[in-house]
Protein backbone atom coordinates (compact mmCIF):
# COMPACT_ATOMS: atom_id res chain seq x y z
CA UNK A 1 0.00 0.00 0.00
CA UNK A 2 1.49 3.27 -0.95
CA UNK A 3 1.13 5.43 2.20
CA UNK A 4 1.07 8.73 2.61
CA UNK A 5 4.38 9.98 4.64
CA UNK A 6 4.22 12.20 7.70
CA UNK A 7 7.29 13.63 9.25
CA UNK A 8 6.34 15.09 13.20
CA UNK A 9 9.04 16.71 15.12
CA UNK A 10 8.97 16.08 18.60
CA UNK A 11 7.46 12.52 19.34
CA UNK A 12 8.72 11.52 22.14
CA UNK A 13 5.92 12.72 24.36
CA UNK A 14 2.95 14.82 24.47
CA UNK A 15 1.31 16.36 21.49
CA UNK A 16 3.75 14.87 19.00
CA UNK A 17 3.46 11.39 20.59
CA UNK A 18 -0.54 11.37 20.29
CA UNK A 19 -0.03 12.99 16.44
CA UNK A 20 2.21 10.11 15.46
CA UNK A 21 0.21 7.19 16.93
CA UNK A 22 -2.84 9.04 15.01
CA UNK A 23 -1.72 8.85 11.63
CA UNK A 24 -0.52 5.71 11.96
CA UNK A 25 -3.92 4.79 12.64
CA UNK A 26 -5.05 7.16 9.92
CA UNK A 27 -2.75 4.63 7.78
CA UNK A 28 0.45 7.25 7.33
CA UNK A 29 3.79 6.32 7.40
CA UNK A 30 4.81 8.23 10.24
CA UNK A 31 8.52 9.53 10.76
CA UNK A 32 9.20 10.89 14.24
CA UNK A 33 12.18 12.78 15.79
CA UNK A 34 13.06 14.19 19.63
CA UNK A 35 16.63 14.54 21.02
CA UNK A 36 15.92 11.49 22.77
CA UNK A 37 15.03 7.98 22.25
CA UNK A 38 10.97 6.85 21.18
CA UNK A 39 9.82 4.88 24.34
CA UNK A 40 8.48 1.65 23.22
CA UNK A 41 7.80 0.63 19.65
CA UNK A 42 4.98 1.72 16.52
CA UNK A 43 4.37 0.00 13.98
CA UNK A 44 4.79 2.04 10.91
CA UNK A 45 7.42 4.59 12.62
CA UNK A 46 10.56 5.06 12.57
CA UNK A 47 11.93 7.49 14.69
CA UNK A 48 15.34 9.61 14.48
CA UNK A 49 17.35 10.97 17.45
CA UNK A 50 18.06 14.75 16.10
CA UNK A 51 18.27 18.38 17.50
CA UNK A 52 15.69 20.43 15.44
CA UNK A 53 18.18 22.97 14.92
CA UNK A 54 21.25 20.55 13.55
CA UNK A 55 20.95 21.26 10.52
CA UNK A 56 22.98 18.76 8.88
CA UNK A 57 21.01 16.37 11.24
CA UNK A 58 18.18 17.63 9.73
CA UNK A 59 19.40 17.58 5.94
CA UNK A 60 20.62 13.71 6.75
CA UNK A 61 16.68 13.05 8.07
CA UNK A 62 14.97 14.18 5.01
CA UNK A 63 17.28 12.79 2.71
CA UNK A 64 17.10 9.25 4.67
CA UNK A 65 13.20 9.80 3.94
CA UNK A 66 13.47 11.00 0.18
CA UNK A 67 15.73 7.96 -0.11
CA UNK A 68 14.07 5.57 1.77
CA UNK A 69 10.25 6.26 0.93
CA UNK A 70 10.37 8.45 -2.14
CA UNK A 71 7.69 11.39 -0.88
CA UNK A 72 6.75 13.20 2.00
CA UNK A 73 3.28 14.18 2.14
CA UNK A 74 2.81 16.33 5.39
CA UNK A 75 5.19 18.01 8.09
CA UNK A 76 4.09 19.47 11.03
CA UNK A 77 6.71 21.47 13.28
CA UNK A 78 5.60 20.92 16.87
CA UNK A 79 8.45 20.50 18.59
CA UNK A 80 9.29 23.17 20.70
CA UNK A 81 10.25 24.47 24.42
CA UNK A 82 8.71 27.04 26.43
CA UNK A 83 10.28 29.48 28.98
CA UNK A 84 7.27 30.66 31.86
CA UNK A 85 9.63 33.54 33.61
CA UNK A 86 9.62 37.64 33.85
CA UNK A 87 11.48 38.75 31.03
CA UNK A 88 13.83 40.88 33.76
CA UNK A 89 13.96 37.10 35.01
CA UNK A 90 14.94 35.77 31.83
CA UNK A 91 18.87 34.44 31.25
CA UNK A 92 19.80 35.18 27.53
CA UNK A 93 20.60 31.50 27.44
CA UNK A 94 16.81 30.73 27.24
CA UNK A 95 16.39 33.35 25.18
CA UNK A 96 18.49 31.59 23.00
CA UNK A 97 17.12 28.42 23.21
CA UNK A 98 13.81 29.51 22.82
CA UNK A 99 14.47 31.13 19.64
CA UNK A 100 16.82 28.21 17.95
CA UNK A 101 14.70 24.92 19.12
CA UNK A 102 11.16 27.16 18.30
CA UNK A 103 12.17 29.65 15.28
CA UNK A 104 15.24 27.68 13.69
CA UNK A 105 13.97 24.25 14.01
CA UNK A 106 10.77 25.71 12.33
CA UNK A 107 12.91 27.03 9.24
CA UNK A 108 15.15 24.27 9.18
CA UNK A 109 12.56 21.55 8.71
CA UNK A 110 10.54 23.74 6.43
CA UNK A 111 13.20 24.23 4.32
CA UNK A 112 13.95 20.33 3.71
CA UNK A 113 10.81 18.84 3.84
CA UNK A 114 9.64 21.91 1.34
CA UNK A 115 12.70 20.42 -1.36
CA UNK A 116 11.15 17.56 -1.04
CA UNK A 117 7.46 18.00 -1.39
CA UNK A 118 8.39 20.74 -4.07
CA UNK A 119 9.33 17.73 -6.54
CA UNK A 120 6.35 16.09 -5.96
CA UNK A 121 4.23 19.05 -6.45
CA UNK A 122 2.47 18.60 -3.28
CA UNK A 123 3.25 19.03 0.71
CA UNK A 124 1.19 20.13 3.52
CA UNK A 125 2.89 21.73 6.73
CA UNK A 126 1.57 22.42 9.55
CA UNK A 127 3.39 24.53 12.37
CA UNK A 128 2.55 24.90 15.87
CA UNK A 129 2.14 28.29 17.63
CA UNK A 130 -0.22 28.79 20.63
CA UNK A 131 -3.31 31.23 21.41
CA UNK A 132 -0.47 33.44 24.06
CA UNK A 133 0.16 35.00 20.55
CA UNK A 134 -2.86 36.84 20.07
CA UNK A 135 -3.04 37.10 24.21
CA UNK A 136 0.07 38.36 24.35
CA UNK A 137 0.76 36.60 27.35
CA UNK A 138 2.85 38.31 30.29
CA UNK A 139 5.58 36.16 31.54
CA UNK A 140 6.31 33.90 28.76
CA UNK A 141 8.01 36.69 26.51
CA UNK A 142 10.67 34.96 24.81
CA UNK A 143 8.19 32.05 24.21
CA UNK A 144 5.57 34.23 22.78
CA UNK A 145 8.28 36.10 20.64
CA UNK A 146 9.66 33.17 19.06
CA UNK A 147 5.63 31.59 18.82
CA UNK A 148 4.99 34.71 16.72
CA UNK A 149 8.09 34.22 14.82
CA UNK A 150 6.37 31.02 13.72
CA UNK A 151 3.27 32.56 12.67
CA UNK A 152 4.86 35.38 10.49
CA UNK A 153 7.27 32.30 9.13
CA UNK A 154 4.25 30.04 8.11
CA UNK A 155 2.48 33.18 6.52
CA UNK A 156 5.44 34.83 3.83
CA UNK A 157 6.36 30.51 3.23
CA UNK A 158 2.74 30.13 2.51
CA UNK A 159 3.26 32.22 -0.66
CA UNK A 160 6.89 31.24 -1.14
CA UNK A 161 5.45 27.61 -1.14
CA UNK A 162 2.54 27.80 -3.08
CA UNK A 163 3.46 27.83 -6.52
CA UNK A 164 5.00 24.45 -5.55
CA UNK A 165 1.70 23.13 -4.88
CA UNK A 166 2.63 22.85 -0.78
CA UNK A 167 0.42 24.82 1.48
CA UNK A 168 1.34 26.16 5.13
CA UNK A 169 -0.67 26.83 8.04
CA UNK A 170 -0.55 27.08 11.90
CA UNK A 171 -2.25 25.53 14.49
CA UNK A 172 -2.47 27.95 17.92
CA UNK A 173 -3.80 25.39 20.75
CA UNK A 174 -4.52 26.53 24.19
CA UNK A 175 -3.11 25.32 27.21
CA UNK A 176 -3.32 21.31 26.61
CA UNK A 177 -2.14 19.02 29.85
CA UNK A 178 1.80 18.48 28.93
CA UNK A 179 4.95 18.66 30.63
CA UNK A 180 5.09 22.00 28.61
CA UNK A 181 2.94 23.62 31.27
CA UNK A 182 3.33 21.43 34.01
CA UNK A 183 4.98 24.09 35.89
CA UNK A 184 3.19 26.66 35.34
CA UNK A 185 1.13 28.07 38.79
CA UNK A 186 -2.76 27.27 38.64
CA UNK A 187 -3.87 30.77 39.06
CA UNK A 188 -2.08 31.67 35.87
CA UNK A 189 -3.63 28.56 34.22
CA UNK A 190 -7.20 29.70 35.58
CA UNK A 191 -6.88 33.32 34.24
CA UNK A 192 -5.31 32.10 30.85
CA UNK A 193 -8.64 29.39 30.31
CA UNK A 194 -11.04 32.39 31.10
CA UNK A 195 -9.88 34.22 28.49
CA UNK A 196 -11.14 31.58 25.97
CA UNK A 197 -14.05 32.09 24.78
CA UNK A 198 -14.70 28.15 25.84
CA UNK A 199 -12.63 27.90 28.96
CA UNK A 200 -11.28 24.34 29.36
CA UNK A 201 -7.93 22.80 28.45
CA UNK A 202 -7.65 21.67 24.92
CA UNK A 203 -6.80 17.94 24.02
CA UNK A 204 -4.72 16.06 21.72
CA UNK A 205 -7.60 15.18 19.60
CA UNK A 206 -8.85 18.83 19.36
CA UNK A 207 -5.43 19.34 17.98
CA UNK A 208 -5.43 16.43 15.85
CA UNK A 209 -8.84 17.69 14.31
CA UNK A 210 -7.28 20.87 12.54
CA UNK A 211 -4.57 19.18 11.34
CA UNK A 212 -6.76 16.28 9.83
CA UNK A 213 -8.92 19.77 8.51
CA UNK A 214 -5.33 21.05 6.73
CA UNK A 215 -4.35 17.41 5.73
CA UNK A 216 -7.64 17.18 4.09
CA UNK A 217 -7.73 16.68 0.10
CA UNK A 218 -10.20 19.88 0.05
CA UNK A 219 -7.79 22.00 1.94
CA UNK A 220 -5.60 23.01 -1.41
CA UNK A 221 -7.15 26.21 -1.23
CA UNK A 222 -6.21 27.07 2.91
CA UNK A 223 -3.15 28.54 3.22
CA UNK A 224 -1.20 30.90 5.53
CA UNK A 225 -3.66 30.63 8.24
CA UNK A 226 -3.49 30.23 11.87
CA UNK A 227 -6.67 28.52 13.43
CA UNK A 228 -6.51 29.23 17.24
CA UNK A 229 -8.17 26.55 19.14
CA UNK A 230 -11.12 27.77 22.50
CA UNK A 231 -12.63 30.39 20.58
CA UNK A 232 -9.58 32.91 21.15
CA UNK B 1 35.39 17.87 -9.05
CA UNK B 2 33.94 20.91 -11.37
CA UNK B 3 34.59 18.86 -14.09
CA UNK B 4 32.50 16.17 -12.84
CA UNK B 5 29.54 18.41 -11.80
CA UNK B 6 29.02 20.57 -14.43
CA UNK B 7 27.23 17.58 -16.71
CA UNK B 8 25.39 16.83 -13.42
CA UNK B 9 23.91 20.73 -13.61
CA UNK B 10 23.47 20.77 -17.40
CA UNK B 11 21.06 17.71 -16.83
CA UNK B 12 19.46 19.42 -14.18
CA UNK B 13 18.50 22.44 -15.94
CA UNK B 14 17.75 20.40 -19.10
CA UNK B 15 15.08 18.31 -16.87
CA UNK B 16 13.70 22.26 -16.20
CA UNK B 17 13.59 23.33 -19.48
CA UNK B 18 9.64 24.40 -20.01
CA UNK B 19 9.16 24.60 -16.11
CA UNK B 20 9.08 28.10 -13.93
CA UNK B 21 9.45 29.94 -17.70
CA UNK B 22 12.68 28.16 -17.87
CA UNK B 23 13.80 27.95 -21.88
CA UNK B 24 17.27 26.41 -22.28
CA UNK B 25 19.44 28.12 -24.78
CA UNK B 26 20.74 25.47 -27.74
CA UNK B 27 24.35 26.72 -26.67
CA UNK B 28 24.23 25.66 -23.02
CA UNK B 29 27.44 25.45 -21.63
CA UNK B 30 29.44 26.29 -18.47
CA UNK B 31 29.79 30.14 -18.87
CA UNK B 32 26.34 29.94 -19.68
CA UNK B 33 24.79 32.86 -17.35
CA UNK B 34 22.32 31.44 -14.85
CA UNK B 35 20.73 34.15 -12.63
CA UNK B 36 20.92 38.45 -13.25
CA UNK B 37 20.61 40.65 -16.27
CA UNK B 38 20.90 38.11 -18.83
CA UNK B 39 20.60 34.57 -16.62
CA UNK B 40 18.15 32.07 -18.08
CA UNK B 41 16.30 31.69 -14.94
CA UNK B 42 13.73 33.36 -13.03
CA UNK B 43 13.64 33.43 -9.17
CA UNK B 44 11.43 30.08 -9.17
CA UNK B 45 13.57 28.25 -11.70
CA UNK B 46 16.85 29.62 -9.70
CA UNK B 47 14.91 27.87 -7.05
CA UNK B 48 14.09 24.88 -8.48
CA UNK B 49 17.69 24.58 -9.92
CA UNK B 50 18.97 25.12 -6.64
CA UNK B 51 17.02 22.07 -5.39
CA UNK B 52 17.54 19.90 -8.00
CA UNK B 53 21.06 19.54 -8.05
CA UNK B 54 21.53 18.91 -4.09
CA UNK B 55 19.43 16.19 -4.43
CA UNK B 56 21.34 15.43 -7.43
CA UNK B 57 24.26 15.67 -5.74
CA UNK B 58 23.12 13.67 -2.63
CA UNK B 59 22.10 11.04 -5.08
CA UNK B 60 25.37 10.98 -7.02
CA UNK B 61 27.80 11.44 -4.17
CA UNK B 62 25.95 10.46 -0.72
CA UNK B 63 26.93 14.01 0.16
CA UNK B 64 24.09 15.86 1.42
CA UNK B 65 24.87 19.81 1.15
CA UNK B 66 23.13 22.84 0.98
CA UNK B 67 23.82 24.98 -1.93
CA UNK B 68 21.62 28.14 0.00
CA UNK B 69 23.65 31.07 0.01
CA UNK B 70 22.99 35.10 1.52
CA UNK B 71 25.04 35.95 -2.09
CA UNK B 72 22.31 34.51 -4.58
CA UNK B 73 20.95 37.93 -5.57
CA UNK B 74 24.67 39.53 -6.19
CA UNK B 75 25.49 40.50 -9.56
CA UNK B 76 28.76 39.82 -9.12
CA UNK B 77 29.50 37.16 -6.46
CA UNK B 78 26.53 35.01 -6.35
CA UNK B 79 27.79 31.11 -6.88
CA UNK B 80 24.47 30.95 -9.32
CA UNK B 81 25.91 33.20 -11.97
CA UNK B 82 26.68 30.88 -14.41
CA UNK B 83 27.07 26.98 -14.56
CA UNK B 84 30.75 26.90 -13.96
CA UNK B 85 30.67 29.02 -10.40
CA UNK B 86 27.69 27.00 -9.71
CA UNK B 87 29.23 24.00 -9.99
CA UNK B 88 32.83 24.97 -8.36
CA UNK B 89 30.59 26.58 -5.52
CA UNK B 90 29.06 23.21 -4.99
CA UNK B 91 32.13 21.39 -5.26
CA UNK B 92 33.75 23.48 -2.47
CA UNK B 93 30.73 22.19 -0.65
CA UNK B 94 31.07 18.86 -1.41
CA UNK B 95 34.76 19.20 -0.34
CA UNK B 96 34.34 20.37 3.16
CA UNK B 97 31.66 18.31 3.89
CA UNK B 98 33.94 14.99 2.78
CA UNK B 99 36.63 16.65 4.76
CA UNK B 100 34.85 16.39 7.92
CA UNK B 101 33.87 13.15 7.66
CA UNK B 102 37.11 12.02 6.03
Amino acid sequence: MDRPVTLVTGTRKGIGRFLAEHFVRLGHRVIGCSRSEFDGTLEHYVHYRVDVSDEQGVKQLVADVRKTWGRLDHLINNAGIASMNHSLLTPLSTVRDVLTTNVVGTFLFCREAAKVMKTMRFGRIVNLTTVAVPLKLEGEAAYVASKAAVLSLTQVLAKELADFGITVNALGPVPTETDLIRSVPKDKIDRLLSRQAIPRFGTFEDIANVVDFYFKPESGFITGQCLYLGGV
Amino acid sequence: MRQDLVPLIVKQIHELNGQHGVKVPADLSSDTPLFGREGILESLGLVSLVVSVEQAIEDEFGVSISLADDRALAQTKSPYRTVASLAEYAGHLIQQVEGQHG
